[in-house]
C-alpha cells in the first residue's frame, strides 16, 4: 500500500494487508499522535489495510511557544 | 471496532474514555464535551459575544465550528504573522472556512496584519529586538486578541487550547516550578479590571488527537504543517512525552490536568479575590491604555525597540 507521511512529507510503499495498529508500529508511530485516513474516512487501530489502498498517516500534534 | 453508543462500525476509538464511535456519535460527544466545559466553568452565556483566536490550525477552526453549531455567537480575529511560506497558507484555511460555514451561521472574520500594522513580520521583529520568535509572537497575539476583544465590544475571547496544550504546560511549569503561572492555567480567567478581557479554553477536555479527528470527519480544512518557529519547542516534547504515558496508560493526561484543577479549585482563591490581586498589581500602559504591570506594557516597549532599529 502506499503511506503518505508528513514532517517531512514523503511516501512509502508498505506491504498489505496489515492492521493500522501494526502499520503504526512498524513505523514507531504512536497510535495517541496519529490519525490514519483512508479515503475521506478515518481508519481505526482494528482496521485491515489493503495491499491496493492509498492511505495518509497524519500527525496531530502541534505547538510552539513555551 | 464498534460505536459504544448505536453498535455501528466506528470511526475512531478512544482509549482514554474505554469508547468508540461512529461519526454522528463521535460529533455528539465533542459538542458535549464542550458544553460541559462551558456550563462547570461558567465561560459564556448563550447571548454573550465570543471572539474566537484563529490560527488556520485545527484547534481554532474546529473550536469556531463548534461554538457556531451549538449556537452561539461567535466571531473570530485571525493574526497575520508574516511568516514567508506559512502566513499566507494558514490564512487561506482560516477565510475558506470563514466564507463558508463562517458566513453560513452570520459570523464575522476580522484579520490584523502584523507587517501592517506593526511595521514588519514577526522574525524581522524577533530580529530587531533580540528576543525569540515565539515569545515575541505570544506578546503581539495576547495584545491584539485582548485590545480587540476590549474594543469591539466582545464579552469573552476564547482560545483552542485542548486537553495536550494544558497538560503539556503543566508539565513545564512542575517540572521548573513556575509556581506564579499556575493560577493562569485555569480554563477560565476573568476579566478583573476594565481593558482586560475575559480568557476562555472550551476544548480542555478535549485531546489534540480527537481534535483532529473531528477536523477531517466535518471536511474542515486546516494546515496540518507546523509552523516553522515551533521546531524545537519544548513543548512538542512535553507532548510527546506525555503521549508515550497515555500510549502506556491511557487517562494520563486527563488524570493529570483535571486533577490539577480539582486541586487548585479547593485551593486557589475565589474568581473575586484572584480580580481583587490583578486590580492590585496591574493599571493602564501609560503608552496605550492596555493593562499591564509595568508603567509602559510589553508590547509598547517592544514596539518601541523595533521602531528604533527599523530603517527609515
Amino acid at each position: 500500500m502506499k503511506v503518505q507521511l508528513s514532517h517531512p512529507e514523503r511516501q512509502v510503499e508498505v506491504k498489505g494487508p496489515k492492521r493500522v495498529k501494526d502499520l503504526l508500529r512498524d513505523l514507531n508511530l504512536l497510535p495517541e499522535a496519529h490519525l490514519v485516513i483512508r479515503g475521506d474516512d478515518l481508519a481505526t487501530e482494528d482496521d485491515m489495510l489493503k495491499d491496493d489502498d492509498t492511505v495518509e498517516v497524519r500527525p496531530v500534534i502541534s505547538g510552539g511557544s513555551n | 471496532m464498534r460505536c459504544k453508543k448505536c453498535k455501528t462500525k466506528a470511526v475512531i476509538g478512544l482509549p482514554r474514555h474505554n469508547a468508540a464511535f461512529c461519526k454522528p456519535c463521535f460529533n455528539e460527544f465533542v459538542h458535549d464535551q464542550v458544553a460541559r466545559a462551558i456550563k462547570s466553568e461558567r465561560m459564556f452565556a448563550p447571548q454573550d459575544r465570543i471572539l474566537v483566536a484563529v490560527s488556520g490550525g485545527k484547534d481554532s477552526l474546529a473550536l469556531w465550528d463548534i461554538l457556531l453549531k451549538l449556537g452561539y455567537r461567535a466571531d473570530a480575529l485571525y493574526v497575520d504573522l508574516g511568516i514567508a511560506g506559512y502566513s499566507a497558507k494558514s490564512r487561506e484555511k482560516v477565510e475558506q472556512f470563514a466564507n463558508t460555514t463562517g458566513t453560513a451561521c452570520g459570523a464575522t472574520l476580522l484579520i490584523h496584519t502584523v507587517q501592517e500594522e506593526e511595521g514588519a513580520g514577526i522574525r524581522e521583529l524577533a530580529d530587531l529586538i533580540h528576543r525569540p520568535t515565539c515569545s515575541t509572537c505570544g506578546t503581539i497575539k495576547r495584545y491584539q486578541f485582548n485590545r480587540t476583544a476590549v474594543e469591539q465590544g466582545y464579552d469573552v475571547m476564547a482560545t483552542g487550547h485542548n486537553l495536550d496544550d494544558e497538560a503539556a504546560r503543566l508539565l513545564g511549569n512542575v517540572l521548573h516550578w513556575q509556581e506564579e503561572y499556575l493560577d493562569k492555567q485555569a480554563p477560565t480567567l476573568p476579566a478583573s479590571l476594565e481593558g482586560f478581557t475575559k480568557k476562555v479554553k472550551p476544548l480542555y477536555r478535549l485531546a489534540e488527537r480527537e481534535l483532529a479527528a473531528y477536523a477531517v470527519l466535518n471536511r474542515i480544512e486546516y494546515i496540518v504543517e507546523e509552523c516553522p518557529m515551533a521546531k524545537g519547542s519544548k513543548m512538542l516534547l512535553y507532548k510527546e512525552v506525555l503521549n508515550r504515558l497515555e500510549s502506556e496508560s491511557p487517562g494520563t493526561k486527563q488524570a493529570f490536568y483535571w486533577g490539577f484543577l480539582e486541586r487548585q479549585t479547593k485551593a486557589r482563591p475565589a474568581p473575586a479575590s484572584m480580580a481583587e490581586k490583578d486590580q492590585a498589581t496591574l493599571h493602564p500602559c501609560t503608552t496605550c491604555g492596555q493593562p499591564t504591570t509595568a508603567e509602559i506594557c510589553s508590547y509598547c516597549k517592544m514596539m518601541a525597540r523595533a521602531k528604533a532599529s527599523l530603517p527609515r
